[in-house]
């Protein structure tokens, strides 16, 4: 009964393609180093998924951001834990991400036909440093107020633009609501929305290309 | 095939599918029980308030009390304020009246006029009597009570609030 509704849904979906293509394509001899990509997808799946879980109680306004964190945390059941593991993963993913890049390079794997892979790749790293310093000040607790001064000042830091970045990052001269509030938009849908369409991309060159070897004694 | 058999890639099939079912348990379950947190505390907005030592209440003459009410919503609080009057109608303690200050024309709050001898709303000019019933104006019916109160040892007049 359960494989004849499996061949059905098969014929439609192509399940059994979609397996061998994404699941049981064929890999060099590889090490735990070669695990990293999909060791920093699951990490971003991951803190989507808390992201989003923590939504449902945070609020982006100075009035109330920090209470409602104080309220995850000692109000709501398992709330340090969803907390927690976003705040962990964090940290994690932008170490998984980096030391993923690590690899690639001392492997050789970035040239000829994957330089755009790694271009991406690039990308995505600056994407998820973006996350890391949008998500720090959501707290809104001094440790995120000032290091967000100091960031968006280095960031002023720039010749001839840099008072207009500032601007542009804090949204006004001052840390303010305005800049919780994009900072905000900024970590749930605009950097988590470029992360997604480029990790598409990754994935697709990564499928069709396949890994690379690691490079042997001749080469 | 004979369980013996197991080739090495159906082995880390399975364990990958028992270790994912229990990490998704295992994060699944708090996962949902924070969702439905909300749904799982309780809703009960009724509690005993003291209004007021029973010594400080003069026989005859209606008592001002009021008290506000703080309803915390995760990380926001309300308060709603509410007052009435209590009329001890002798040194009987337990012989009194408790009014809820509302009017219940459009729920302003009356005040106690000596003079008059009367409660009076100052929206629409509701006159109501020393026990409560209508003398004047619009008000469709007499002053709203408090009808569960209690004396604590100390001589403390408590109230039973109840969300309406």
């Amino acid at each position: 009964m359960w494989k004849k509704a499996y061949e059905w849904l098969d014929e439609r979906l192509g399940l059994n393609d979609l397996y061998k293509n994404l699941l049981d394509r064929p890999e060099p001899t590889g090490t735990w180093w070669n695990t990293l990509g999909s060791a920093s997808l699951f990490l971003f799946i991951l803190q989507g998924v808390t992201g989003i879980f923590l939504m449902v109680y945070y609020t982006p306004s100075p009035d109330h951001a920090y209470d409602s964190i104080n309220y995850i945390m000692n109000g709501v059941a398992f709330g340090w834990l969803i907390r927690g593991i976003h705040h962990w993963g964090a940290t994690l993913m932008v170490l998984v991400v980096f030391i993923h890049m690590i690899r690639v390079f001392v492997t050789a794997s970035f040239k000829y036909p994957r330089e755009l892979t790694w271009l991406v790749g690039i990308g995505l790293f600056i994407l998820t440093l973006g996350m890391g310093f949008t998500g720090y000040l959501l707290p809104w607790n001094q440790q995120s107020y000032w290091a967000t001064t100091v960031g968006t000042q280095i960031a002023g830091s720039v010749p001839f633009i840099g008072d207009f970045i500032l601007k542009a990052l804090r949204g006004g001269p001052d840390l303010s609501a305005l800049t919780l509030q994009r900072f905000f938009a900024a970590h749930v849908w605009m950097l988590p929305a470029a992360l997604a369409g480029l990790i598409g991309v990754h994935l697709y060159l990564i499928i069709k290309h396949g890994e690379s070897h690691f490079p042997s004694r001749q080469d | 095939m004979p369980e013996e058999d197991i080739s090495r890639r159906g082995f880390f099939i399975a364990v990958a599918g028992v270790v994912g079912g229990i990490i998704g348990v295992v994060l699944g379950v708090p996962a949902i029980a924070y969702l439905l947190d909300p749904a799982f505390q309780s809703s009960a907005k009724d509690s005993w308030i003291s209004i007021g030592k029973l010594a400080d209440m003069p026989v005859g003459k209606p008592y001002p009390f009021s008290f506000a009410i703080v309803e915390v919503n995760g990380w926001e609080r309300t308060s709603t304020s509410h007052g009435g009057f209590v009329l001890r109608k002798s040194d009987n303690p337990n012989d009194l009246i408790i009014f809820n200050s509302r009017c219940t024309h459009l729920a302003c709050t009356v005040n106690w006029h000596a003079d008059a001898q009367a409660f009076i709303c100052p929206c629409h000019d509701g006159k109501f009597s020393v026990d409560g019933t209508v003398l004047a104006g619009p008000p469709p019916r007499a002053l709203d009570r408090y009808t569960d109160f209690r004396l604590t040892n100390d001589g403390t007049l408590e109230i039973y609030y109840k969300e309406s």
